[in-house]
């Protein structure tokens, strides 16, 4: 499977880029963006197991696929940034929890599966919806608690769900989502249709009895769940050491394998969620603990500096960055120019500038709504309310 | 009535109610008795309409179902008289014939499987179906309960078994965060079709802990549908409703009324979750009850009778959302409310009927509305002091005298 590393000389790569000036941004996409050549790179922190031989450090990848990581987390910073300024101008309200820092996980994960994989997950949601295939303007909308979001505005930003892609949610309570996320897996299994899903939690969550009572009877039914503990050493203020007891929360799962990853290496991300996709389906329940941080605080009422330094935000900045690692790899494998990545991000924030201006333009929902899709339509019977002139529900 | 009815009279005797001719109007004979047969949903008034369904058997149907013994006459068995069962077995017969027809129903709880169920509502079933089908649980309410919402999520129908009511406050957050409202939050993404079933209720003397009454609790959960069933004709009606219906909704069975015995059709039927039964009419006082205090009150109307009072007694069934059509007309007629329930006074279910009914038919009370509701008090273990947390059917005779001076 190992392939040769580096394509032919530098100088015939520039060649073809070189004629693909910056102002015709899509053909240069079409070239490097279509190659399909093999690259193998080396994850640059290995993985530690629990109970299980963890996977190679050599990870299998495209230049195209390299290209649409740095895309993908570009999206979701750029829109994760825009959210902080819409939360300030009270465009959105509420909870709203930012996962600038943590773009590699949703974007790893995506690459390793499929649509009809599962994934749910706790309130730090928006990425991950992104990843799923939702929208840009679904995003804004439902945070804005407009008609056209993915929610139509009333599920709010703890409350992202996208079916057709197999996204559970968002959810407000955490850890409830780890034994919602074990149902789609007992139903996966039931169905034998060969798909997994993705339980995301926090470190925060990690210590909910309900992920315990979960895991023993995924482990019991061998459920094709994966647990994923997204672990950004903080629940809400609490660091990790002073919630947990034991904070190796790969090694927590105790009769379950887990494995520890670098969170900020989308590759990294990508190959465990390969693994423990082929392992789920074979054996059962698998934890993978991926070692990440949020740049933001918990939420936006939160200014995440009163319990951890400015100087850690900022050297995890610098040295560990999701997107700044991928743009070096793209540099350094000179997939890309360095104007080239500019100008994708720029034209990521323009995407998403409009976006928001079209979200700000989307009719709030109807006060009709108010009462829609709290029941489905009935079983069947006939139905009224006390005085026999609404119908409720109809016989089909 | 037949005095030797294992239950109480059930539904009366009254002809206008059964008229097998009025549930056959607009249907030929050719339609019912054809290849395909037709499942019938049943109105407590006698009216049907139905649709065709490969699996049930044609013939006559039957509205309401009363025990009978050979000898009794009433107009009610004028065809086939069906079945002899006893209530948990009509839970399993309504569950095994949704097993059967829909292979996304699929049961969970604490020894549902191997064990048969501690109220043997599942036994055999496993066996049948296999393990994943009717799957045992550990001890984790929260949980698997919590598992099965998500199941639902997908497709399944998972019928949720808690061992006791009481132990599903263990999941309440499951109950009330994510299977009321995943449908709301998500725009309607997600339906949660899971039916959550257990047995509650004041017991003999089980203790404060297994004597619990949910009712109360779950009432305000937006979203969720809440059915008491009393008798084993409703309760196969019921559950097989439950199942069927897209929204999430909650079973309450009485861990004391799963012996009842009474003949049930042979054919196929299902209830209307959102309807209540009509008991007995009357015209002078209505008593509105559901689930085990059904039986209390039929008994005190065996006195209430023979005092000269005419009750007209209405089994709610439906505990959300009230059935405010049957119950209104029935406050439009006699004019005095008397609601006997089992659930604590504070914040029961009667706080929340009495309100509904103010709100709705202040103009036809003649009398303000009682209610009589267990004591707010932990059940005592000691059998006296149990007795007189519930209401006991000398208390219904008396508050029915009260309330019609």
């Amino acid at each position: 499977m190992a392939v040769l590393a580096r394509s032919s000389s530098p100088s015939s790569l520039s060649k073809l880029l070189r004629p693909h000036s910056v102002s015709s941004l899509r053909s240069f996409s079409s070239s490097a963006a279509d190659d399909q050549r093999v690259l193998t790179i080396e994850t640059s922190v290995p993985f530690t197991g629990h109970r299980i031989e963890p996977p190679s450090r050599a990870v299998d990848t495209t230049p195209a696929e390299i290209l649409s990581f740095f895309r993908d987390m570009a999206v979701m910073r750029r829109m994760e940034i825009a959210a902080d300024s819409l939360y300030k101008a009270k465009l959105i309200r509420g909870f709203c929890h930012l996962y600038d820092g943590q773009e590699a996980v949703a974007v790893g994960m995506e690459a390793a599966i499929t649509k009809r994989d599962g994934i749910i997950t706790s309130y730090r949601d928006h990425c991950t919806f992104l990843g799923r295939g939702g929208t840009l303007l679904q995003a804004f909308a439902e945070l804005m608690g407009r008609r056209d979001g993915c929610a139509k505005g009333k599920g709010g930003s703890m409350h992202f769900y996208r079916k057709e892609a197999s996204y559970y949610g968002g959810h407000g309570i955490v850890g409830a989502q780890i034994p919602l996320g074990c149902g789609v897996a007992f139903a996966q299994k039931y169905s034998k249709d060969g798909s997994v899903t993705f339980a995301l939690y926090g470190d925060g969550a990690a210590n909910q009895g309900q992920l315990f009572e979960a895991l023993n009877m995924a482990a019991l039914l061998d459920l094709p769940a994966i647990l994923v503990c997204e672990n950004n050493h903080y629940g809400m203020g609490t660091a990790e050491w002073r919630a947990a007891k034991s904070p190796a929360y790969y090694k927590r799962g105790d009769y379950v394998p887990g494995l520890k990853v670098d969170g900020m290496d989308v590759l990294a991300v990508k190959q465990a969620c390969i693994f423990a996709k082929e392992y789920a389906l074979a054996n059962g329940p698998i934890i993978l603990e991926m070692d990440t941080y949020r740049y933001h605080g918990h939420s936006m009422s939160d200014p995440g500096s009163t319990y951890r330094t400015r100087d850690e935000i900022s050297g995890v900045r610098q040295e560990r960055d999701p997107i700044e690692r991928v743009r070096k790899l793209i540099l350094s494998h000179e997939l890309a120019s360095a104007s080239e990545l500019k100008d994708i991000e720029k034209e990521v924030r323009k995407e998403v500038d409009d976006a928001v201006a079209q979200a700000k333009e989307c009719p709030v929902p109807d006060p009709s709504e108010l009462f829609s899709n709290v029941y489905v339509k009935g079983f069947g019977a006939e139905t009224f309310g006390p005085d026999r002139k609404e119908v409720r529900s109809v016989l089909p | 009535m037949a005095a030797a009815l294992q239950t109480a009279a059930l539904l009366s005797a009254s002809p206008n109610l059964i008229d097998p001719q009025r549930y056959r109007v607009g249907l030929s004979a050719r339609s019912l008795i054809g290849r395909r047969g037709s499942i019938f949903v049943v109105r407590s008034d006698g009216r049907t309409s139905g649709f065709f369904n490969a699996k049930s058997r044609s013939g006559n149907f039957i509205t309401n179902a009363v025990a009978t013994k050979a000898d009794a006459s009433t107009s009610s068995t004028a065809s086939k008289p069906g079945h002899e069962l006893l209530l948990f077995e009509a839970l399993r017969e309504g569950l095994e014939e949704e097993m059967d027809r829909d292979p996304h129903v699929c049961v969970m709880g604490e020894d549902v499987g191997h064990y048969g169920g501690s109220y043997k509502v599942t036994k055999g079933l496993a066996t049948k179906y296999g393990d994943l089908r009717v799957l045992d649980t550990p001890i984790a309410e929260n949980s698997f309960t919590g598992m099965g919402i998500g199941a639902a999520m997908t497709g399944l129908r998972p019928i949720v078994e808690g061992m006791n009511m009481g132990f599903l406050l263990l999941a309440f957050n499951q109950i009330s965060n994510n299977c009321g409202m995943l449908h709301y939050t998500s725009g309607g993404q997600f339906k949660i079709p899971i039916v959550i079933r257990g047995p509650g209720g004041v017991g003999r003397q089980l203790g404060a802990e297994h004597s619990q009454r949910l009712e109360s609790y779950f009432q305000s959960i937006p979203g969720l549908q809440m059915v008491a069933c009393s008798t084993p004709y409703n309760a196969k009606g019921l559950m097989k409703a439950a199942i069927r219906s897209e929204n999430p909704v909650v079973l309450f069975e009485h861990v004391l009324l799963y012996n009842l015995k009474e003949r049930i059709p042979d054919e196929e039927y299902v209830l209307c979750l959102e309807e209540a039964e009509m008991v007995r009419p009357g015209e002078h006082v209505t008593i509105l009850t559901y689930s085990r205090m059904r039986y209390h009150v039929m008994q005190a109307v065996k006195t209430l009778v023979n005092k000269g009072y005419d009750p007209e007694v209405i089994d709610i069934r439906s505990l959300k959302p009230f059935d405010l059509y049957t119950i209104g007309n029935s406050v439009k007629k006699t004019h005095r409310v008397l609601i006997v329930e089992e659930c604590m006074r504070t914040g029961g279910i009667g706080s929340s009927l009495r309100a509904a009914i103010i709100d709705n038919f202040w103009d036809y009370l003649d009398a303000p509305i009682m209610c009589l509701s267990s004591q707010d008090v932990p059940t005592p273990y000691a059998g006296t002091l149990e007795e007189w947390t519930v209401v006991q059917p000398a208390q219904i005779v008396a508050a029915v005298e009260q309330l019609c001076q």
